[in-house]
């Protein structure tokens, strides 16, 4: 469990602007990621979350820096071909338009599309289609076509389709942004499930507050450097540095934050809402 | 408004002509086509009318989604007889007045005509396109013409460029429905004015499609290189296809149906062409 799966190391990367300016989006990045753990990354717009995703799978390639996955050092300038697609099998992406990953018109067909890329066989694609079916609890629309489903429902495909590939670890760029509230439930209860029965490493970048307070460890990226990271608790009780880099806290903590400016004495480092009620509950003990 | 389009109709069953694997669907279309040009006299043209009939009554296609599939075609056939009937020359003349003189060999010629080209659109959609799904049809394109890959054609790239349009046209259909909707809420008219008017209408609303189709493009570019696709080659399909008993069958019957259609015309007939 503790060993390292991803490691960063003084990553940098920019872009050219159209002006011919560089952009630096990362600058001396430096992390590691356990595997097997399950990791929310935060940031606001631009701030290089989605960079540092593609960098990992090298759709884009670091300025400077090493990356090292699983023991393979992607950066390296004698990397293979087959070892480039050894990685990219082994750090499956999910995007955020769900109808943008998806490539055929059927849903298992689509699902097929990794394993069929790798040259596995036409009976275990078979067997691990119908096993990514039933991960993601998608198996009585196997043979619908795309455009009939929902879009939480199509993201649970695009995930099947991913884990098809069984990958050792799945990073998801803000895989929830387009989707309404119970299809974001719908693909949150997949991750941490993939996370917590089958062990795969997850990466999750999101804007939504409460989805980073279920993961296990919260990294909070500003202007391309890592601002915050630790546990949940820790990180979101930094309420006022949190806030100064534009980002919210869970409904929890801010209604805590708030009681505590007002001079009451509570932890503020609550972040469900049984939790919360159970802190401000303790009050009314001790005022009694 | 544009939601009920489809493309490449298929209408799935648990028919034979459902089940026959697809390749041979499209050779035996091929033979087929080509068994209908053949015929030259009544007796075969009776016998491939019939083997279109048959056709639909096997595929359990109902009748009533044939001769909706044919509306298109009464242009065509209108064009034509009108041709045939007026043009054909021959011995027995018919009617004549005016300058016109219609033959019995041009009444002959377009009724033929007619079976022909309606037994024609019958016999190929029910085999083809109304009994295999579309992405049967590209797959079992794309395992047919693969050895042209030997003189460099890249046959995987168009049947991944078919599969992906496919995939794609309801998407763009709705997207298209939606900025119809946006442009609309914004006072924008497209339905009434001159023609021109209309089709400068439709600028507000192809300039936003195409741009969100090349960034969709883009997305599933990067997508599908994050599933590792790198090409045809190496690949593996989760389908296998394989040719049944009844998929030979159909062959040997295919067989003696252009054997019969050759012996036919050969046979002495009042009627032909």
């Amino acid at each position: 469990m503790s060993d390292t799966f991803i490691k960063v190391e003084k990553l940098n990367f920019s872009y050219t602007d159209d002006d011919g300016h560089d952009v630096p989006v990362l600058r001396d990045l430096d992390l590691e990621i356990e595997g097997g753990s399950l990791v929310a990354v935060l940031g606001h717009n631009g701030s290089g979350k989605s960079t540092l995703a593609k960098l990992i799978n090298l759709i884009l390639t670091p300025t400077s820096g090493k990356i090292t996955v699983d023991g393979l050092d992607i950066t390296s300038s004698e990397l293979t071909e087959d070892q480039l697609f050894e990685n990219r099998k082994n750090v499956g992406m999910v995007f955020q338009n769900p109808d943008n990953q998806l490539v055929a018109t059927i849903v298992e067909e689509d699902i097929a599309f990794g394993p069929e890329n790798l040259g596995v066989s036409s009976d275990e694609i078979r067997k691990r289609v119908d096993d990514a079916l039933k991960t993601v609890g998608m198996t009585e629309f196997a043979r619908h076509s795309p455009h009939q489903l929902s879009g939480g429902q199509k993201q649970r495909v695009a995930i099947a389709g991913i884990i098809a590939m069984m990958p050792k670890c799945i990073i998801f760029d803000e895989s929830t942004a387009m989707l309404d509230p119970s299809g974001r439930r719908e693909v949150m209860d997949t991750i941490i499930r993939l996370n917590r029965e089958y062990g795969i490493t997850i990466l999750h970048i999101t804007h939504y507050m409460n989805e980073a307070a279920m993961c296990d460890r919260v990294i909070v990226l500003n202007d391309g450097k890592v601002e915050l990271d630790g546990k949940p608790t820790e990180v979101f009780s930094n309420v006022k540095l949190l806030e100064s880099i534009g980002l919210d806290v869970p409904q929890t903590v801010e209604v805590l934050n708030e009681l505590k400016i007002e001079g009451v004495n509570i932890e503020i480092d609550k972040l469900s809402v049984d939790e919360c009620a159970d802190e401000i509950m303790k009050l009314f003990g001790e005022n009694k | 408004m544009i939601k009920d389009i489809t493309l490449g109709q298929f209408f799935p069953g648990n028919t034979v002509v459902h089940k026959l694997d697809p390749r041979m669907k499209i050779i035996l279309t091929i033979a087929y086509i080509v068994s209908i040009f053949l015929a030259k006299n009544m007796w075969s043209f009776i016998a491939v009318v019939a083997s279109a009939l048959l056709l639909v009554i096997v595929s359990k296609i109902s009748f009533k989604t044939i001769l909706k599939s044919m509306k298109p075609l009464i242009f065509v056939l209108a064009f034509t007889t009108f041709f045939n009937l007026f043009w054909t020359t021959g011995d027995v003349l018919l009617i004549s007045f005016w300058k016109i003189n219609i033959y019995l060999e041009g009444v002959v010629f377009s009724v033929m005509m007619i079976l022909r080209i309606t037994s024609l659109l019958v016999g190929t959609t029910v085999l083809l396109t109304y009994t295999t799904s579309p992405i049967m049809l590209t797959d079992a394109l794309e395992r047919l013409l693969s050895p042209l890959r030997l003189i460099k054609l890249p046959v995987h790239e168009f049947s991944m460029m078919m599969t992906i349009a496919l995939r794609f046209i309801p998407t763009l259909v709705e997207e298209t429905d939606k900025i119809m909707s946006a442009q609309k809420a914004r006072g924008a008219d497209f339905e009434s004015g001159s023609l021109m008017r209309r089709a400068k209408a439709l600028i507000p609303i192809l300039i936003p499609l195409f741009i969100s189709a090349f960034r969709r493009a883009d997305d599933l570019a990067t997508a599908m290189e994050c599933r590792c696709y790198r090409g045809g080659d190496g690949r593996t399909r989760m389908t296998k296809l394989k040719l049944a008993l009844r998929d030979f069958g159909a062959i040997i019957l295919m067989a003696a149906f252009i054997t019969g259609i050759v012996f036919l015309n050969l046979t002495p007939c009042p009627i032909s062409m």
